[in-house]
Order: structure tokens, then C-alpha cells, then sequence
């Protein structure tokens, strides 16, 4: 275990040395909410964040695992390729915003935005999300343990969003979709992945109805 | 035999018979036109300035004998490793899906040839791209479509599109015609969607969040590559202010003749700025923060020769970026497939339906067989032939302005012949020491 103190030795000597080193473990010490913490990470490195994060920690991860001992800024694990990001406190606006894969867990709430133009990630959050969640969601799962704000998977394509609690509104062409046993297999894994203690049978499936896949005068008002 | 005299018939101005057309058209179908290209409208340009060349007391320099640099390096602001080319042209942002493999590759062979950049477009980066562009600007965009971090680390800078001049406020659009197999693959779409990219960037909304984002940017890239930031012509006075205090490197201000491969006509001919109008506050916002000639600036935007490179930069640009100008040197609108626009009901030169995919000339396309009439040797041919003829055509202008360095061009070179290009360019009247809102 090597331990990076931020206050000492500046984001950038941390970041150059998450980013060369490959197969250790790393503890990033006093944080204070700086932005850019362990972004651009690849390699199957742990790295633990002790204190909270600012914007945009652990952006473009790439087989990493990154644990948050806090709360997090914008933009956590933005476009992640691979590995894992775990917050374990609530984390602000467009968490995975844009993620091709990997899995971000939050085990706080998570705020607007959550999931936006994700392309493949998993998201699990436990506690509930903000508006607009789950906006142009290509592909991937976005697990709400909790309620989701207004609008939730406004205009999405092909991911699946889970909620278990109460949803404010759908948006623009996002219905609610059956639960079948392949979805309660895939989101019984996904919640154990992420040790959530929910049961898969309690939620619903929400995902595209399609209808604005292709521009039609009479859907415009739909959007 | 007495005939009672009658008035000739008589077309409005107002609905004139283009307007009359597109009345028929949108009550046919319900739905506004979508074209590719920029402005199409008569607009205040470069064709309204002149140069006023040497005289008593100008000394000019020799063509063909003394030397007059066009070199340009793009991004030494914060970046480690700018950009280095040989002539201030760009080839700016187009995307593979909007554009042939073909017609992506022969810009970066152009490109190569001539000693600049090429730039990728929404949708990411592909191989061929990286392979046949010695020098290659990744864009980064609202959608991040395809976007990963190792296409971030191959490129040699990294372009943030905040806006473009076609649609200042808009996001991209690609037709479902043109969404192939590889093209939906690359954008983790479903093939065949009419695909809408976002006009806003994901996570971050405004000049302060983006400040962290080209933080995150450079730390990702080692402090490497130089950080573009485009804006579309709309407020250039503070989209420029508000570009340099994010931390940018290079500004690239693209005015509303710029192109873009899908959009509504409405936009494109009613949103935004002409690229005249653009440039002279976006050079005093540079002033003003004593940042001219450190942060460097791109004017795009209808730029179709050397006198329009010579003029932008006399304005105070640094370099431009050419679009639709590389797609005619490529082979666009050639009449040599006359026959073919004619059957789309257009002609050679005025085709812009570039979202339907059908393009004869096989550039904006993704049908396998248009794109093969596109050979990528010859076309790269054109282009580097045509960057040449543009890069000799600014520097006779500089020589005849005396200038050893097209970037020794200046306002004081150049007059204007409308007032409005006058007071857009801030120049003096031809034949006047008057410039409109000055004295």
C-alpha cells in the first residue's frame, strides 16, 4: 500500500503516478474535494480515495477500481470503459455521464442527470436519483435502489433503467417494460456485484418505446 | 386594332420563387427542410475587402525570390507538445459516418501533403483516420460518441466543440440512411435511427465547469496536447473572453457559412453570425486580455482562397480551417456526375442533400458503391494541390503588402468596399479614412 498525500504532493504527481503504475494498491490522503482525482487510470490498480472528491474523480477509468470514502463532485467515473468506481457517500450531477462499460456504484443518492448518454456502464445507486436520469441512455443498467426524479430515461435508446422505489415522471418515450427472468437475472447479479441488499423482484424496469427513433411530423410534439 | 396596355407580370421580391417552393414543400410535407452546407444567402465577406498592396511608402517584396513564412504553431500556451504546421489551413472537424471512409482518408492524405492538420467529427476516431493523418485534432463532443481515452492520447490535440457556425445552439444530426453497420457500432446506436447528437456537453454547463474539464483533459493527456475550444459565431467578443479564461489554448471561432453535414435550412440561414462579423471582436477579446498571438485563433467559415486565408489572418486570425472548400477540392458537386444531381432533382454545385446518403460523388456517403468512386490517392491529390495553390495565393498578397510572414498581415493593410463590411471588418471605406461606429 502507498499512500499519496494530495495536499503535499499536487494533483498532478498523483495522477502521473496512478497513471504509470500497474498492479498496487494506492491510498490518496487529504482529497479536500480537489477535481480530477485518479482520472485516466488504466491498469488493475485499487485505489482509495480517503475524503471526499470534486469534479469529474476518476474520469475515463479503464480497469482500475476506485473507491470513494466520501462524497463526489460532477461527473464521477465520466465515460469509464472498464473496472469499478465506488462511492460511498452521494454523488453531484451526470454520475456516468457517458460510461462505455465498467460498474459505478453509488451507495448514496445521486443527483440530476445520473447515467446521461451512458453507453454501456452499469450504475447501481442505493439511495434515490435526480431529474432527468438516465437522459439519451444508449446502453447499459442504471439500478435506482431508491425513487427517481421527473423525467427519468427522457428520450433513451437501448438501456434498461431498475428503480425500486417511486418514479416522479417518465420523459419523452421512455415507458415502463415487462420484467422478465433474464432481467431479474441480470439485475439480481448487478445488485450483488454492488452489495446491495435488494431484492431484483421488488423493482421496475423501465426502457424505450422507440416511437421516436425516427423523425415523424406527428411525434413532434413529443419532443 | 386597339389592344388595352398591360404591365408585364411581375414576381415578388419578398415571395420570391424560392420562397414560393419551399411554402409548397413544407405544406406537402409537414416537416422543415434539412440540407447539409452552410449559409447559403448573400452575405457581408471577405470578397467586400481588398488589399491595398505597397506603394510610396510600403516596400514590397519580391516574388518568387524573397521568403515569406506561413508557418504556424497552434496550442504553446499550456500544451507541451503543440501543433506544428507548415501553412496557417486547417481541415476542419467532419465525421466518419457523415463522410466516406474514402473521403476521410483522402483529407488526411491531403492534409499530409501539404503540412497540416485534419480534424475528426462526431462519432470518434477510426484507425484508417489515425493512419493516413500525420497530424489529427480529435474532437470532443457534446455526444462523445466513440469517444475513449486512448483515441484521446493518439491524437495530437484535442478540439472541444462547444458550437459550429451552421447551427451556434444546435446538435449534430445523422439520418438514419447513413447509419451502417459500423457507423451504429461506433455510436453504440441501433442501425438505421435517425440519430440526434446533443447540443449540450454532458457534464459540464458553463466557462467554469469547463475550466475543470480541460483540467481533467490534461491530466489525462499528460499535459501533452494542446486544447482547441470551437464556438460557433455567435457572441465572439465573449465566447472568446470566456474560452481564454477556461484555459484554452486555441480558439477556433467558425461563422455561419461554415458547414455541417445535416441540419434545418431555418438554422443554418437564420442563426448566427457571418464570418466577417466575427473576427474583429474575437481578436480584441484577445487583446483585451493581452492573449493575441499566445492563445491562437482559427477563423472557419467559408473560406474559399488565398485572399480569404490573407484577409482573415491581416484581421488578426492565426490560421483558418476549410470544410466545405476541401469537400469541392475532394470532388463534391463535380458536373462530371451531372446526370446522377439531376436525378436526386438538384445540379452539380447547388447539391447539399448530404444527410440522405446518395451522394453521386461518393463523399458524404456510406453506400459502398458511391463511396468507391472516391479514390482516396487522387482526391488527397486535389486537396493538397488546392491547399498549395491557396498557401502561394496568401503569400503573393503578403509579398505585395511587404510582409515576410502571411502573420505580418494586419487591418492596416486592408479597405473595404460597403460600408457594412467597413464597420464588421473595421477597416476604412474604400477611398475614405472612415469606419463606421470609429469616427
Amino acid at each position: 500500500m502507498t499512500t499519496l498525500d494530495l495536499q503535499t504532493i499536487g494533483l498532478r504527481e498523483v495522477n502521473t503516478t496512478l497513471q504509470s503504475a500497474e498492479l498496487n494498491r494506492y491510498t490518496i490522503t487529504n482529497p479536500m474535494g480537489g477535481h480530477a482525482i485518479a482520472c485516466g487510470l488504466q491498469g488493475n490498480l485499487d485505489v482509495t480515495i480517503e475524503g471526499h472528491a470534486g469534479f469529474y474523480c476518476a474520469g475515463m477509468n479503464k480497469d482500475a477500481t476506485v473507491t470513494v470514502q466520501g462524497h463526489v463532485g460532477v461527473g464521477v467515473a465520466e465515460n469509464m470503459m472498464s473496472g469499478t468506481v465506488r462511492v460511498t457517500g452521494n454523488a453531484s450531477q451526470s454520475a456516468g455521464a457517458t460510461a462505455h462499460g465498467g460498474l459505478l456504484i453509488i451507495e448514496g443518492d445521486a443527483s440530476s442527470r445520473c447515467g446521461i448518454s451512458m453507453k454501456g456502464v452499469d450504475i447501481v445507486v442505493g439511495g434515490s436519483v435526480g431529474h432527468m436520469s438516465g437522459f439519451m441512455a444508449q446502453a447499459g443498467n442504471l439500478v435506482i435502489c431508491g425513487d427517481a426524479g421527473e423525467a427519468l430515461g427522457d428520450s433513451i435508446y437501448e438501456a434498461n433503467i431498475y428503480v425500486r422505489g417511486s418514479v416522479e415522471s417518465l420523459g419523452a418515450d421512455c415507458e415502463e417494460k415487462t420484467m422478465d427472468a433474464e432481467h431479474l437475472d441480470a439485475l439480481s447479479k448487478l445488485l450483488k456485484s454492488a452489495n446491495m441488499d435488494a431484492d431484483a423482484g421488488s423493482f421496475k424496469r423501465y426502457g424505450s418505446a422507440r416511437t421516436l427513433y425516427n423523425f415523424h411530423p406527428d411525434n413532434a410534439g413529443d419532443y | 386594332m386597339k389592344t388595352k396596355p398591360q404591365t408585364t407580370p411581375r414576381y415578388s421580391a419578398t415571395f420570391d420563387e424560392y420562397t414560393l417552393s419551399e411554402i409548397r414543400r413544407a405544406a406537402s410535407t409537414g416537416i422543415y427542410d434539412i440540407r447539409g452546407g452552410g449559409a447559403k444567402r448573400k452575405l457581408p465577406h471577405f470578397d467586400d475587402l481588398l488589399f491595398l498592396g505597397a506603394s510610396m511608402s510600403r516596400y514590397p517584396l519580391e516574388g518568387y525570390r524573397e521568403q515569406c513564412g506561413t508557418d504556424v504553431t497552434l496550442g504553446d500556451r499550456h500544451a507541451s507538445k503543440p501543433l506544428k504546421l507548415d501553412i496557417p489551413i486547417t481541415i476542419a472537424g467532419m465525421s466518419f459516418g457523415s463522410l466516406s471512409g474514402q473521403a476521410k482518408e483522402a483529407l488526411g492524405r491531403g492534409a499530409n501533403a501539404a503540412g497540416t492538420s485534419t480534424t475528426t467529427g462526431d462519432g470518434g476516431m477510426t484507425p484508417e483516420e489515425r493512419e493516413h493523418s500525420a497530424l489529427l485534432v480529435y474532437q470532443y463532443l457534446p455526444s462523445r460518441y466513440g469517444m475513449n481515452p486512448d483515441d484521446l492520447r493518439k491524437a495530437d490535440a484535442i478540439e472541444i466543440v462547444v458550437g459550429q457556425g451552421a447551427k451556434p445552439g444546435g446538435g449534430g444530426m445523422l439520418m438514419g440512411q447513413k447509419i451502417s453497420d459500423r457507423v451504429a457500432s461506433m455510436r453504440t446506436l441501433p442501425k438505421g435511427i435517425d440519430q440526434r447528437s446533443a447540443c449540450r456537453h454532458p457534464d459540464w454547463t458553463g466557462p467554469d465547469d469547463l475550466e475543470i474539464k480541460i483540467l481533467e483533459l490534461r491530466e489525462i493527456t499528460n499535459w501533452e496536447k494542446p486544447i482547441f475550444i470551437k464556438v460557433g459565431g455567435a457572441r465572439p467578443y465573449y465566447d472568446t473572453a470566456l474560452a481564454i479564461k477556461a484555459g484554452a489554448d486555441v480558439i477556433v471561432v467558425d461563422g455561419m457559412q461554415g458547414g455541417t453535414a445535416a441540419t434545418q435550412d431555418v438554422f443554418i440561414e437564420h442563426v448566427g453570425q457571418p464570418t466577417l462579423a466575427c473576427i474583429r471582436p474575437a481578436v480584441q477579446a484577445l487583446q483585451d486580455m493581452d492573449m493575441h498571438r499566445k492563445v491562437q485563433l482559427i477563423v472557419s467559415g467559408g473560406i474559399r482562397n488565398g485572399a480569404d486565408v490573407a484577409k482573415a489572418l491581416a484581421l488578426g486570425a492565426d490560421a483558418v480551417s476549410i470544410g466545405t472548400a476541401a469537400l469541392i477540392a475532394l470532388g463534391d458537386n463535380h458536373p462530371q456526375y451531372e446526370d446522377d444531381y439531376q436525378k436526386l432533382g438538384s445540379t452539380a454545385g447547388a447539391y447539399d442533400d448530404w444527410h440522405e446518403g446518395q451522394d453521386p460523388a461518393g463523399i458524404t456517403t456510406q453506400d459502398p458503391t458511391l463511396s468507391a468512386r472516391l479514390n482516396p490517392e487522387m482526391a488527397g491529390r486535389r486537396l493538397a494541390n488546392y491547399l498549395k495553390v491557396m498557401t502561394l495565393e496568401a503569400q503573393t498578397i503578403a509579398r505585395a503588402c511587404g510582409k515576410s510572414h502571411v502573420h505580418n498581415l494586419e487591418p492596416e493593410d486592408l479597405v473595404a468596399l460597403t460600408v457594412e463590411a467597413s464597420a464588421m471588418a473595421q477597416v476604412p471605406l474604400s477611398g475614405t479614412s472612415w469606419i463606421p461606429g470609429q469616427n
